[in-house]
């Protein structure tokens, strides 16, 4: 009996100190929030760094949601801004075709829906034959994904009339709409007209759930089968995991998440282009994560606000400021992967007083 | 009926024999040896009996079923589960969802009950983490249950992988080659460890290894393999004595 | 235009996709990285080259010689400072994040040096033009030295990796990397040698893509980088002839895609081609494919 005390005291451990790190990662959303939230009603903020509030939380959402196919599912995505993008426009088409008369809290809510929903079936359908893929080779596939999706979308005239929904691929006459009829989507134009329901409680709001989904998911059956696959596919197969559909469920979560992350953005803005989601953006995005750790969720979190909100700060000195953001990514990277720099810093440590003991396997 | 029943099993890469004519028989509860020199093709008899490799030919029943030509994911269900010969763990993952991810097939609950941690989430968890401890305290790993897999002593790496495919609740046990690395203390103990799992799980096991010792100590019945070919096959203490098995591992 | 011309404009882009493919697929196939910012070595090239020639007046062939060695030099110090750290480093991406870094970091020195603005590039190129078919086909001496040009480095190539020792080395180096240190090759050297041949060679592929299409801006190479990659993927990673007639074949789609369907879908095209491969042969045209073993 000793023995089962033992062991449900061990459990008790673990379980809490999960339970704890993931309540800390809410806190600090939380805490953020409040802070930032104080200084806009005390109009102790610049009007950049209010301008920057919804950006960071897309930014969040999509660095969180791309560490679930990066960090927990181990597969390299270089095209998660055509998901953002599917998202984005999918939303803004359903926002100017429909609901207007609607509270504005419950428009968002609609289009979030249709946005990740959207994004999600994209995922499904790109997963389904690329996860055969491995590597470099998927890395590849999705970034070709990726610039498809923005091409495709670039040439894309979409509007409603009392029909229904027309579509073409040639120009706005092609749609043959009746009188009646709203063009939203205007190929290479894009969208223009979009209300902007997007605010900071809302990308706050957003942040939150998608911690939840994916912190709950990576702490479940589901999430462990996920982390099996990219430890070692081969033993997850010889206890009976099915490696595809549990690599397609983390992507096609991060689809739909991602394409939420898109939703927010698109009714940020006035007016909508694909521009911003090309290859670049995708880079970016894979960027946070691994500056952040790959597979660390708190990290990706902070290193898309940091990222994101440092190239603004640096606007003062204007040309050199991507300059420096580059040489800082460099050496934010050298210093936190170089096994030299590590040693070196496990050597730093111990020698301070009251320094932090090297590092043993228990958790992370 | 027997648990195992292997007959006219052939596989061949690039025209080579790897594996030709293998037929074998195991009884329900047996502790079972393949031995043979190196690449005799043991290893490769393991992988197609869990349908990591498709046979040419022969047929493969367990318990009765035929699984032949089933893929890694079916023959698992179907209730054989196995250890690598370079141990494969789970090795950023925690030992205790090492043994819980085994437990997928048999305790499950959706994929929303997860996220939304529904009563019946906490419920299955709790039974997966009552019974990973079990296990656990079988092979003495319970109080490393927080450890990370890949930073376990190598002796207790081997000893969880076994944990692990025993988590799938299998009719056979396939060890490869459970005690390569291993001193003869841990060997020792390993041997009484493969015995208890036996008579706890009253579980049928099929390994391979280089160890004497230990065949000679746990095996009931041994199949000899060399170039693929069975060379000989029967009671333990014959087979060992059997002139032809002394020629092939020591040469002519 | 009539398709032979299309064609021609196909593979004479495509040659350049080689040439920048090339050094790409030596250096995934003997460093194990992609490197970003392989494609803004091209810039980099195409900048000094048209510095050479308007700054200094120095003749064609001199000023493609000191973009070549600037760019190899680049290419060893790159390797040198930001990815051999990183070589060793836990997970792969690492030094594909340092490696994206370093691309911002030409082409952000480049903005400041040169501006944002695209400069017009002089063609360096004074080979006369070929006529064929009654003047119904006019091949233009770029086109023919692009050709010649990648057709030429990938014979070199070819017989640097297999007829010399340190091709041998890189071979062994992407083969086995412990192995070949184990066997006395000097693997840091081999690793130096492959940067500086692929950046020299992207100096090349910078001077005939901006002689062919004769505007260089500090964002010149990305797309070309990428669609190289492409290339090289297409033709199956660390293959000599899968890298030319992956280029090869590219250009030719990407220029026929935008003659017949749509210049605004080419790249869509491009890439769609690229994905059926892979999904057909996962490796690539010409490329080995290796399963782990269990």
């Amino acid at each position: 009996m000793n023995q089962n005390n033992q062991s449900a005291e061990i459990i008790k451990k673990i379980q809490s100190s999960t339970r704890r790190g993931n309540l800390i990662t809410y806190g600090i959303v939380l805490a953020a929030y409040i802070v930032m939230q104080s200084l806009v009603s005390t109009g102790h903020i610049s009007s950049l760094l209010k301008g920057l509030l919804v950006p960071v939380c897309v930014y969040v959402i999509a660095a969180v949601s791309l560490n679930l196919v990066v960090g927990i599912s181990g597969e390299l995505s270089l095209g998660h801004a055509g998901f953002m993008c599917v998202g984005a426009y999918a939303s803004s088409f359903f926002t100017n075709a429909y609901g207007d008369g609607l509270p504005n809290w419950f428009r968002l809510i609609l289009a979030i829906i249709v946005g990740a929903a959207a994004a999600g079936l994209f995922g499904i359908l790109i997963g389904v034959p690329v996860l055969r893929l491995k590597g470099d080779y998927l890395a590849i596939v999705t970034l070709a994904f990726g610039e498809i999706i923005k091409n495709l979308i670039n040439v894309l005239y979409a509007g409603v009339d009392s029909n229904g929904i027309h579509i073409s691929t040639k120009s706005a006459m092609d749609l043959n709409m009746g009188p009646d009829g709203k063009q939203i989507i205007k190929g290479a134009l894009g969208i223009s007209g979009t209300p902007r329901l997007s605010t900071f409680t809302a990308g706050v709001v957003l942040i939150i759930i998608t911690l939840f989904i994916v912190q709950n998911l990576m702490n479940s059956r589901a999430g462990r089968a996920i982390m099996s696959t990219r430890d070692n596919r081969i033993a997850a197969e010889s206890i009976g995991i099915p490696v595809t559909k549990y690599k397609l469920l983390a992507f096609a979560v991060s689809a739909a998440l991602a394409g939420a992350a898109g939703v927010l953005y698109s009714h940020n803005l006035a007016s909508l282009s694909t521009a911003k989601f090309d290859y670049n953006t995708s880079i970016l995005v894979l960027v946070f994560v691994v500056l952040g750790g790959i597979g660390n969720i708190r990290g990706s979190i902070i290193a898309a606000v940091i990222l994101t909100v440092l190239p603004e700060m640096l606007r003062g000195l204007s040309a050199y400021r991507m300059l420096i953001y580059a040489v800082i990514l460099i050496a934010m990277m050298l210093f936190n992967w170089a096994p030299a720099a590590i040693s070196w810093r496990e050597r730093m440590m111990e020698r301070l007083p009251f320094g932090r003991k090297k590092r043993t396997g228990e958790e992370d | 009926m027997a648990m195992l029943e292997v007959s006219r099993l052939s596989i061949s890469f690039g025209g080579l024999h790897a594996v030709d004519d293998f037929n074998v028989t195991i009884e329900k509860g047996q502790l079972y040896g393949l031995i043979g020199p190196n690449g005799a093709g043991k290893t490769t008899v393991f992988n197609l009996l869990t349908g990591v490799y498709k046979p040419n030919e022969g047929i493969v029943r367990l318990d009765g079923v035929d699984i032949t030509g089933k893929n890694t994911v079916e023959v698992n269900r179907l209730g054989i589960a196995r250890t690598f010969q370079n141990i494969r763990l789970f090795k950023d993952m925690p030992v205790l969802d090492n043994v819980k991810v085994g437990f997928h097939n048999q305790k499950s609950y959706s994929v929303l009950t997860g996220i939304l941690k529904l009563p019946k989430y906490h419920r299955t968890e709790n039974e997966m983490n009552q019974k990973a401890m079990e296990i656990l305290d079988v092979f003495g790993l319970a109080s490393e249950a927080a450890v990370k897999a890949g930073n376990l002593p190598y002796g207790k790496q081997r000893k969880l992988e076994i944990a692990r495919a025993l988590a799938t609740d299998p009719k056979l046990l396939l060890l490869d080659e459970p005690a390569a690395g291993m001193n003869p203390n841990e060997t020792a103990e390993l041997m009484d460890t493969i015995r208890f799992v036996r008579d706890h799980f009253d579980m049928t096991i099929l390994l391979i290894e280089h160890d004497m010792k230990l065949v000679a100590g746990i095996c009931e019945k041994l199949t000899v393999l060399n170039f693929g070919r069975v060379l000989c096959q029967g009671e333990t203490s014959e087979v060992l004595s059997d002139p032809a098995v002394i020629t092939a591992y020591l040469g002519e | 235009m009539s398709f032979i011309t299309y064609l021609k404009d196909g593979i004479s882009l495509g040659a350049v996709y080689a040439i920048i493919a090339l050094g790409y697929t030596m250096v995934y196939g003997i460093a194990k990285m992609l490197n970003f910012a392989h494609g803004d070595v091209i810039m980099v090239g195409a900048y000094v080259a048209l510095m050479m020639l308007t700054k200094t007046g120095a003749p064609p062939i001199a000023a493609v010689l000191v973009s070549m060695a600037a760019c190899t030099l680049l290419g060893i110090t790159i390797e040198m400072v930001a990815y051999r750290p990183l070589r060793k480093a836990s997970s792969s991406l690492a030094v594909l994040i340092t490696a994206i870094g370093v691309s911002y970091l030409l082409q952000n020195l480049a903005l400041l040096i040169f501006g944002a603005g695209g400069k017009t590039f002089v063609n360096v190129v004074s080979f006369p033009s070929v006529s064929l078919a009654d003047g119904q086909l006019n091949i233009s001496g770029t086109t023919i030295v692009t050709i010649l040009v990648s057709v030429i480095i990938m014979v070199s190539l070819t017989l640097f990796v297999n007829k010399t020792k340190p091709g041998h080395a890189m071979l062994a180096v992407s083969e086995d990397r412990d192995a070949a240190q184990l066997m006395g090759v000097n693997v840091n050297a081999t690793i130096s040698l492959t940067f500086a041949i692929g950046s020299g060679l992207a100096a090349v592929a910078g001077v005939l893509l901006c002689s062919a299409y004769p505007i260089v801006s500090p964002y010149t190479g990305a797309m070309p980088g990428i669609k190289a990659f492409t290339a090289a993927v297409f033709g199956g990673i660390g293959s000599i002839p899968g890298a030319m007639l992956g280029g090869i074949l590219l250009g030719v789609i990407e220029v026929l895609g935008k003659a017949y369907i749509s210049t605004q879908v080419a790249d869509a095209i491009v890439f769609g081609v690229l994905i059926v491969v892979l999904l057909v042969k996962p490796s690539g045209l010409f490329g080995k494919n290796i399963q782990e073993k269990v």
